[in-house]
């Protein structure tokens, strides 16, 4: 199908974007890389008044290393991510992860804030972002914050963004010294949407794991590396005729991302 | 909104709703039908084209998100003085395609894939290869078809 007609603006500057998004009387929507967005509007699940698009918004390109912290701006892509020297080697984690986004042609466009700021339950992004205790940097017309992740994922496509809101930034400080990290999924063929996955960070005798496919948002878990897996799949509310199987995937999962970052 | 891309080193001229897709800005407004339109969502990779050299979906990008860009679609392939690419020739030595609606889309997304990486291990091959679906072949023949191209374009 064709989207439904709407209203364009390709702005210059970010203060140009935050004020368009701030109009009360329209539907107005953020359009970065496109590949959920325009999935949707071909579907017309989507019928925005009014898109804003931030590709001309050359402030918003950046992936850079400062003062030790990764910083992934609002128009940093996946495939940028992926070919990052500086992101190989300081945060393997993510250059693991963005590899099972999408396929290649969907990378080169698609970019990381949106696919956090998308929200989908089934991301890999997010749920790795999560193990490394990120901050999204937010801006609208009224202000700016910094939300964690438990702030910011609240339910399925749903964040805690208000509509006049941009995420601008993804700030990932360093893993900690001398920690490992892994990232493990399971998908029907690759690139496909995962039926679940794992994201793992071990420093010494304390973890973090993050699922994905274990409900609506990333679930997070810290404990030590050799309880996590059986501890986190415990207490997971699956249903459906197939709970039992994603419980014993997700478990496999876990122990597999955890493995990987002691490896 | 009036635009103008360059497509195949040629520029093409036009006035778009926003709306228009760049699929369908390439078929109907350029009127190169060599590039297919599948799902219109994404899933399928026939409508692949090349964009300033990188590999996108043509139904996931707006037309007017093209303005002053440089695309490449299938029609750019094959020599001027006639003949296939050794990619397109491949594909027919190893019967790569049966009704050959997705075989644009697998083309501009391999021409990509090979020049970064111009020896491909099988692996590697089945993972390019998973943006795009075929439902005649059963991919066996398009794998065999991607390392006869690698091994001819590779050859000095």
């Amino acid at each position: 199908m064709k989207p439904a007609p709407f209203a364009y603006d390709a702005p210059r500057q970010l203060g140009e974007v935050l004020e368009l998004l701030a109009r009360e009387d329209e539907d107005v929507k953020v359009l970065a890389g496109g590949q959920s967005l325009v999935p949707l509007l071909n579907f017309r699940l989507a019928r925005p008044d009014r898109l804003v698009d931030l590709n001309g918004v050359e402030s918003l390109a950046y992936l850079r290393v400062e003062d030790g912290a990764l910083r992934i701006g609002a128009l940093a892509r996946h495939a940028d991510l992926e070919r990052s020297a500086e992101v190989a080697s300081g945060w393997p984690l993510l250059a693991e992860a963005v590899r099972h986004v999408g396929h290649p042609q969907i990378r080169v466009r698609g970019t990381v804030c949106g696919s956090v700021a998308h929200a989908d339950p089934a991301a890999e992004l997010p749920v790795a972002l999560c193990v490394l205790d990120v901050r999204f940097h937010v801006r609208s017309v009224r202000g700016s914050r910094v939300l964690g992740a438990d702030e910011l994922f609240l339910g399925f496509l749903t964040t805690s963004l208000e509509p006049d809101e941009l995420l601008v930034e993804i700030e990932v400080p360093a893993p900690p010294a001398g920690s490992g990290t892994g990232f493990a999924e399971h998908a029907r063929t690759h690139g496909d949407f995962a039926l679940g996955g794992a994201a793992a960070l071990v420093a010494g005798e304390e973890a973090r794991l993050a699922l994905l496919g274990a409900g609506p948002v990333p679930v997070r878990f810290d404990g030590a590396p050799g309880d996590l897996p059986d501890a986190a799949v415990a207490d997971l509310s699956l249903t459906g005729p197939d709970a039992e199987w994603r419980r014993a995937l997700l478990r496999e999962l876990a122990r597999d991302a955890l493995e990987r970052a002691v490896a | 909104m009036r635009i103008s891309v360059e497509i195949n080193g040629r520029s093409h001229e036009g006035e778009v709703e926003p709306r228009t897709l760049l699929s369908d800005f390439i078929r109907h407004g350029a009127g190169l039908h060599g590039t297919h339109v599948g799902c219109e969502h994404g899933v399928c990779g026939a409508c692949t084209v090349q964009l300033d050299g990188e590999p996108v979906r043509s139904c996931l990008m707006l037309a007017v998100q093209a303005d002053g860009r440089s695309l490449r679609t299938v029609e750019s392939l094959a020599p001027p003085e006639g003949g296939l690419h050794p990619l397109q020739a491949a594909f027919q030595e190893t019967h790569a395609l049966q009704c050959g609606f997705c075989t644009p889309g697998f083309l501009m997304s391999i021409e990509a894939f090979l020049r970064e990486h111009p020896q491909p291990t099988e692996h590697e091959i089945r993972e390019a290869l998973a943006g795009n679906l075929c439902r005649c072949t059963g991919y066996k023949a398009i794998i065999e078809a991607v390392e006869r191209a690698a091994e001819r374009l590779h050859r000095p």
